[in-house]
């Protein structure tokens, strides 16, 4: 039997999966502490033990693969030149490679922005700015500030190409790390981000491991590749394109509802589904993710109301609106909390549906009709996800919630948001053993063994799921 | 030689074109796009129904040395009311604005609507008859006479 081992080292567990490549199976699941702030191979040995025990002894692994998103994750700031052009390319570069954002920045840097900088103090910063010939005046300025700032990371420069030479060397000789990588916009209104994308998953390997310490544990492992929101889209991409001799799923949609946040990922064109629309705005990428920070499930639980709209959650939950603020105040305290009262449980599915629903409205486009002297006309903006062929769920809430599929549900089109173009009719599906950045893992390796695992892996389909909701109901 | 090239149409120029508003007619802005392309110089085409703001945010990104707007269905006087301010508010105000369509409800002297969007802080405006050849020749004159720097001080 060939076996591998994949590895996450998570910002509160270790976790580990053991998998059978031949039976495409998982063998087992370990977890340990999240021990990286001390020592990264304490939590990871606590989660061998646990494998080990389950197991009963480890089979030698081929591959031994891990994602982290430990030690804060993959922190990154992005700088661009017009906020909705390069500036917006930038933040989708960052969070397609898994980052997590913790400043954006746009037009030409101030004091009080490169101030802000330093004290993020970001694992890695990327400047853009510029379409190829179009506007070098602020890349060059910036470049210069932030090579004159107090500033470690590197800097990858991927903005107009004809400043972006005299942009590394100015950060060369003030001695900082500047990376080239092609301009995330070469034509306006051209994206171009999977040489950015690829540049920071180099800069993490190469450099970002060690920074955080992650490679003191390296003889236990092979190799780290990749920060673990990007492990869970290649994941997502190999279950929708599928690998040779599996066809994949189609276009499809993974959210993934946390204590602090809410991912979303796509694998789909976006194009629009009818002829009679004009999109508008920037091109999307195939393989997209946004991360709401605002929407979670226990620190976020709060700002998640206050988006909802506390008495569209108390209505979904069946509780006063009293009652919601108060558990909510609750939680938002005591972040490891599980439900134990059916009104808890009541509140943590509304909570998470609200998340559900804002999350996959704010990732997917919308369709407006703007009255023009000839008429009415459909402009589209953003993704069209409507034949959007499955939504997977992944994490904690919707893998260990009661009823994840009326929680998924709250992904897909309703009748109250006809603007919202969400998918209408997907299959619902749960990534049980959270096994999707272990295949997205594995994907590197042993495609077709990951993409049957990820398959294996998904539980539920559209008619339970609605024989779900009617008992709910 | 043909006029296009006697206009001298350069790739180091880029120009952005659309068709300002809630306005759906493409066909001119399309034509006058292909024609500028042609002529040699970098087009950027908005295309229809487009903002204000996107003509200010594109020329930003691209470094635009002209930007070109096409207005057909007589609001253009509403859609183009401050552009000039937008651009400087932007830091770009030394750009080239050119307007040209039906940019007036009914039957006016064109002398009188020319005028006005002159006031407005356009450098040209064309009325609806304009052809290509004479959109070429204004752009060389112009940029002749303001050369590269002026842009960037705008």
């Amino acid at each position: 039997m060939a076996a591998a081992l994949l590895i996450d080292f998570g910002s509160t567990y270790t976790k580990l999966r053991a998998v059978d490549l031949d039976a495409a199976e998982v063998l087992g699941a370990g977890q340990g502490p999240s021990t990286v702030e001390s020592d990264v191979t304490i939590g990871l040995e606590a989660g061998l033990a646990d494998l080990e025990a389950r197991l009963g002894g480890l089979p030698e692994f081929r591959y031994r693969l891990a994602a982290s998103s430990a030690a804060g994750g993959l922190r990154m700031a992005t700088v661009g030149l017009v906020k909705e052009l390069t500036g917006e390319a930038a933040r989708q570069a960052a969070l397609g490679a898994g980052a997590k954002l913790v400043g954006t920045f746009a037009y030409e840097l101030t004091g009080g922005d490169v101030a802000e900088i330093e004290a993020l103090a970001p694992d890695i910063l990327l400047l853009a700015g510029g379409t190829d010939g179009g506007n070098k005046e602020v890349i060059l300025a910036n470049g210069a500030l932030l090579a004159d700032a107090a500033l470690d990371c590197p800097v990858i420069v991927a903005g107009n190409r004809n400043a972006a030479a005299e942009v590394e060397r100015r950060l060369a000789e003030a001695g900082k790390t500047a990376i080239m990588a092609e301009n995330v916009m070469p034509e306006f209104g051209e994206l171009n981000i999977e040489p950015a994308r690829a540049a920071i998953r180099q800069v993490f390997i190469d450099r970002i491991v060690h920074a955080k310490g992650i490679d003191k544990a390296a003889g236990s492992f092979d190799r780290v590749l990749m920060p673990t929101p990007a492990a869970v889209l290649e994941g997502a991409r190999l279950l929708s394109q599928g690998t040779e001799g599996r066809d994949g799923l189609g276009p499809l949609l993974v959210i993934d509802v946390g204590g602090a946040t809410t991912d979303v990922h796509s694998i789909s064109s976006g194009a629009s589904t009818r002829d009679d629309v004009v999109v508008q705005g920037l091109p999307e990428p195939l393989v997209k993710r946004t991360v709401e920070g605002d929407l979670g499930m226990r620190i976020n639980a709060a700002a998640t109301v206050e988006a909802a709209g506390v008495d569209r959650v108390a209505a979904d939950a069946g509780l006063e609106p009293e009652k919601v603020t108060e558990l909510v105040g609750r939680l938002v305290g005591e972040i490891e909390r599980l439900p134990e009262t059916p009104d808890e449980a009541a509140l943590d599915r509304a909570l998470a549906r609200a998340a559900v629903r804002l999350a996959a409205a704010r990732h997917a486009g919308t369709v407006k009709t703007v009255h023009t002297p000839t008429g009415p006309v459909q402009v589209q903006r953003g993704k069209d996800l409507t034949e959007v062929a499955a939504v997977i769920g992944t994490g904690g809430v919707l893998v260990h919630g009661a009823d994840a599929g009326s929680v998924l549900e709250a992904a897909c089109a309703d009748a109250v948001d006809p603007l919202s173009l969400r998918p209408r009719a997907p299959r619902l599906l749960i990534d049980r053993d959270y096994l999707l950045f272990a295949c997205g893992l594995l994907a590197e390796v042993e495609p077709q063994a990951a993409f049957d695992l990820a398959r294996g892996g998904l539980d539920g389909d559209r008619e339970e799921v609605a024989g779900e909701r009617q008992s709910i109901a | 030689m043909t006029a296009a090239e006697a206009a001298g149409g350069s790739p180091h120029r880029t120009l952005i074109t659309g068709v300002i508003g809630s306005d759906t007619h493409i066909v001119g802005t399309r034509i006058l796009s292909m024609g500028l392309e042609k002529a040699g110089y970098k087009v950027v085409a908005l295309g229809a129904l487009t903002p204000a703001e996107e003509f200010v945010k594109a020329a930003i990104e691209t470094d635009a040395d002209a930007i070109m707007i096409s207005s057909l269905y007589g609001q253009g006087e509403l859609d183009c009311r401050g552009f000039r301010d937008l651009c400087v508010e932007a830091g770009i105000g030394g750009v080239l604005i050119y307007v040209g369509g039906n940019l007036v409800v009914g039957k006016q002297s064109w002398a009188e609507v020319e005028q006005r969007y002159l006031d407005m802080g356009f450098d040209r405006a064309f009325p609806p008859d304009t052809r290509l050849d004479g959109v070429l020749v204004a752009l060389a004159a112009d940029f002749s006479t303001r050369g590269q720097v002026e842009k960037e001080v705008g």
